[in-house]
């Protein structure tokens, strides 16, 4: 187990690190921040001192070096655009994102996991049947489409929900919730489920699928012999056999949506890291898309490190292979 | 019904005002609207950006403003006048206070020029070459060269409180290279109509009317909330559900569901923007096209081919659903020095065009790439398309390369210039034709900063002489015939093609009454809610 641990933690180092070498490649080609920076006027004289001052006339490597110890010193820099501190930025911007992470986490296994159960036990009678048809809708339409066919319905017919923002946020320590006002809630509802659209329909897709493969293995076909209970045969023996694929692909969706819920951000102006990010590129602002792109792999990195972990917990072989 | 139909060719910013002083105040009210975009920083020294000084002239104010209809009015100061060709004077309003209390004087207003001329609006100021007190509501401004529309150039410099800066460590304006933050990034204290009341960067912005302030607010709006909303659609549904009253930025595609809502309307007025092209004359080969040892637009006869190939008229109707308006000449007509004879827009005349061509050798015709963006102007990357194929027309076969702006500037901007043609938008902060002239007109010349913008390579050494009398000339009348005279060369030699002045697009709800002024301010102080 303790070498298993080790080997997995070493890969998210190594993975990170060259992370942070593409991240920083990219960014060094991307646009130019001098455009924002600079008024339509600035002089020859004035374009050079800046230049001069953010270091971009040095050679890459120095510059990728003076980026990567300054990361590790904690110094992630100032943001070209603002001219604040990218870590404070981010900071800002992350309990937003994840809090919409989290509740569009808990609408897909309320929705997902049930009714993945019903289309994988029961997949001839017809509500599998009717989930399976909207599912299909629910895989292929875009999300910005979802987020503003959410808009058109509930906010500019129905007059039920804001159709932008965070509605009222409360200070707790250094977070910024929404989750503790009534107006945060009724903001949070579309694009969670906007989010969840995708996601749930993916598992139920996911468990359907699984279930009834399992179903036909030997172990199902031995309990029914034994003559357990239906739900005994389902509940405990098959459903535990199709958790290590769900459970890989909900931590990667987890990620995903930390990481690039941009468009969702954007529809509903959701004050998240997605609407930072999209600022940041519009502006070619750098250091914050450089730190942003690192932020996100180790996100990626931890999720997919927690996921491993949990795999010998709920399946032991895995240790054997 | 109402205002609708006309509210798009109208004179919004006069009709607005009109209205204003017509409903009056209507108790206080609050008002909330939308942008695409936020102000990058509340530091008013740091970046010159519109948006910056659009929100910002609300709570901060320059020593001359500029009222609902643009006219210069005094603001920080009530008088001023040039002494000499270098030298201004300035009397500085009494019993003016910050927001914070603190008396308003003429150390304020050195602190805050020294304080500029450290940050990113100094090219702005580059003018005035020095200040000083000559008692307590008395400044004397040197310039460098004679300069008589200094009054104009100032609009966007504002005055900071000097005690509080140095209170709160924000003396130094803030940079992307400073390693500390400054305090003046996140709040302000100015002596302007309203205070920040609340900021949450990139989200949204409070404002609540100061009630110290020296002059009126003849709008109603006692606090105004500013949010930023990126997603075109979004906006606009905001607007429709009431959420806010309303939206800058309005898609073209949404302004006929506006106008058909109840209790909406559009609100078009003339944008400062004007948009043009600029071939590249001053390299011996097409850089960016088929021709590696010769340069097409090195001669005047294609140049006026291309001016004469591109249906204007038809860019208004069909690209731009006539939220625009052409013109002849490449800035707007509200712009000082605008002439209405030069300025008409060339009726496209394309068998003209094709025996030009003819005559230049080049009836075969070329590529050339035109480098354009898709995110900068209303309907920038269509616009492109279309001229690329009006240009077909006559043979050249123009190759778009449509890019976000951060890529498209680092591409045609100095010191390089890499490009052969190029789409731009361009509007003087000054709204006066001198700082087109010098920027965008004159030869280039990286020591005196002459020109810098000026990216086809343009020179013409009469032109240069023109612009050289403009900036010291101090009556008005001969000012406007030399600057009529210098636009007029430069129409002969077809270097700049212009395509249209643009228009600001806002939706508003029909019990609001807003002032849109064409350099895409939000006035607040003006603006009622019944």
């Amino acid at each position: 187990m303790l070498l298993y641990l080790a080997s997995r933690v070493g890969q998210t180092l190594v993975v990170l690190l060259v992370i942070s070498l593409i991240a920083f490649l990219l960014v060094a080609n991307l646009g130019d921040p001098l455009a924002a920076l600079l008024s339509a006027d600035a002089s020859q004289a004035e374009r050079a001192a800046l230049v001069r001052e953010l270091q971009l006339d040095q050679p890459l490597a120095a510059r990728f070096v003076g980026f990567l110890g300054k990361l590790l010193q904690g110094d992630f820099g100032l943001s070209y655009r603002t001219q604040e501190p990218v870590a404070k930025l981010i900071a800002e911007r992350l309990p937003a994102t994840l809090e919409l992470a989290f509740v569009s986490l808990l609408i897909t296994l309320f929705v997902g996991v049930p009714l993945g159960i019903l289309c994988g036990v029961a997949p001839r009678s017809i509500p599998a049947r009717l989930v399976m048809f909207a599912s299909a809708a629910g895989v292929t339409l875009p999300n910005f489409v979802v987020g503003i066919a959410l808009i058109a319905i509930f906010s500019v017919q129905m007059k039920l929900l804001p159709s932008f923002g965070r509605g009222e946020t409360v200070q707790v320590g250094a977070w910024t919730t929404g989750l503790l006002t009534a107006s945060g809630w009724r903001a949070i509802v579309l694009p969670a489920i906007t989010l969840a659209t995708f996601q749930s329909t993916f598992v139920i897709r996911l468990i359907r699928t699984q279930l009834m493969e399992v179903g036909l293995a030997e172990h199902i076909r031995f309990a029914r012999a034994r003559g357990l209970s239906e739900a005994r045969i389902w509940g405990l023996y098959a459903l535990k056999n199709t958790a290590l694929p769900v459970i890989t692909m909900l931590g990667l969706q987890l990620g995903n949506i930390i990481a690039f819920s941009v468009v969702t951000e954007n529809v509903f102006a959701w004050p998240g890291l997605g609407t930072l990010f999209l600022q940041s590129v519009q502006a070619a602002d750098v250091p914050v898309i450089a730190v942003y792109l690192i932020f996100v792999g180790a996100v990626f990195m931890v999720i997919n490190l927690a996921v491993e972990i949990a795999y010998p917990l709920i399946d032991p072989r895995v240790l054997g292979r | 019904m109402f205002r609708k139909a006309a509210a798009l060719t109208r004179s919004l910013a006069v009709a607005g005002l009109a209205a204003a002083a017509l409903a009056g105040p209507a108790g206080a009210a609050n008002f909330k609207f939308a942008g695409p975009l936020d102000a990058y920083t509340l530091d008013p020294h740091a970046v010159s950006n519109t948006l910056i000084f659009a929100v910002l002239s609300n709570v901060y104010e320059p020593l001359v403003r500029r009222g609902a209809d643009l006219k210069l009015e005094p603001a920080l100061a009530t008088e001023w006048k040039q002494v000499d060709d270098l030298t201004w004077e300035f009397t500085l309003r009494q019993g003016v206070k910050f927001s914070n209390g603190n008396a308003f004087d003429a150390d304020d207003v050195v602190f805050s020029l020294n304080r500029a001329k450290a940050g990113g609006v100094k090219a702005n100021l580059a003018a005035i070459a020095s200040i000083e007190k000559a008692g307590d509501h008395k400044v004397v401004v040197k310039t460098g060269a004679p300069t008589p529309i200094l009054p104009a150039m100032i609009v966007n410099w504002f005055i900071m409180d000097k005690e509080w800066a140095e209170a709160n460590g924000a003396v130094q304006p803030g940079s992307a290279n400073n390693q500390t933050e400054t305090f003046a990034n996140r709040n302000a204290m100015g002596t302007g109509p309203y205070v920040i009341k609340e900021r949450d960067p990139g989200v949204k912005t409070v404002f609540a009317a100061n009630p110290g302030w020296w002059d009126k607010i003849t709008g109603n709006i006692d606090q105004a909330t500013f949010f930023v909303i990126a997603n075109p659609a979004t906006r606009v549904s905001a607007l429709v559900t009431g959420e806010v009253d309303m939206v800058d930025g309005l898609p073209p595609q949404d302004v006929q569901r506006i106008e058909e809502t109840k209790g909406l309307r559009v609100q078009a007025g003339s944008d400062l923007r004007t948009i043009y092209m600029q071939p590249d004359i001053a390299r011996d080969n097409l850089l960016h096209g088929s021709e590696k040892s010769k340069n097409p637009f090195k001669d005047v006869r294609v140049r006026r081919a291309m001016t004469l190939a591109i249906d204007t008229t038809a860019i208004q109707n069909r690209v731009m659903r006539k939220l625009s308006t052409p013109v002849g000449l490449p800035i707007g007509k509200e712009v000082e020095g605008f002439d209405a004879e030069l300025g008409k827009p060339v009726v496209a005349d394309v068998d003209k065009a094709k025996a030009l061509m003819a005559e230049a050798g080049w009836e075969k015709g070329f590529t050339v790439n035109l480098d354009c963006t898709n995110d900068r102007f209303m309907n920038d990357e269509a616009t492109c398309l279309a001229i690329a194929a009006s240009l077909q027309r006559i043979g050249i076969t123009v190759e778009p390369r449509i890019a976000p702006t951060a890529r498209w500037a680092k591409q045609i901007n100095p010191p390089d210039y890499d490009t052969s043609l190029v789409l731009v938008g361009y509007s003087p902060a000054t709204y006066d034709a001198h700082l087109f002239f010098t920027s965008i007109v004159a030869t280039r010349d990286p020591k005196s900063g002459l020109g810098a913008f000026n990216i086809g390579g343009y020179s013409n050494p009469e032109v240069d002489r023109l612009i050289a009398d403009i900036g010291k000339e101090r009556d008005r009348t001969k000012r406007l015939g030399q600057i009529r005279q210098a636009f007029a060369l430069m129409k002969e030699d077809a270097a700049y093609i212009p395509i249209h002045q643009l228009k600001i697009l806002w939706g508003v709800k029909d019990s609001v009454t807003v002032v849109q002024p064409a350099d895409l301010g939000y006035p607040l102080r003006y603006f009622v809610v019944k």
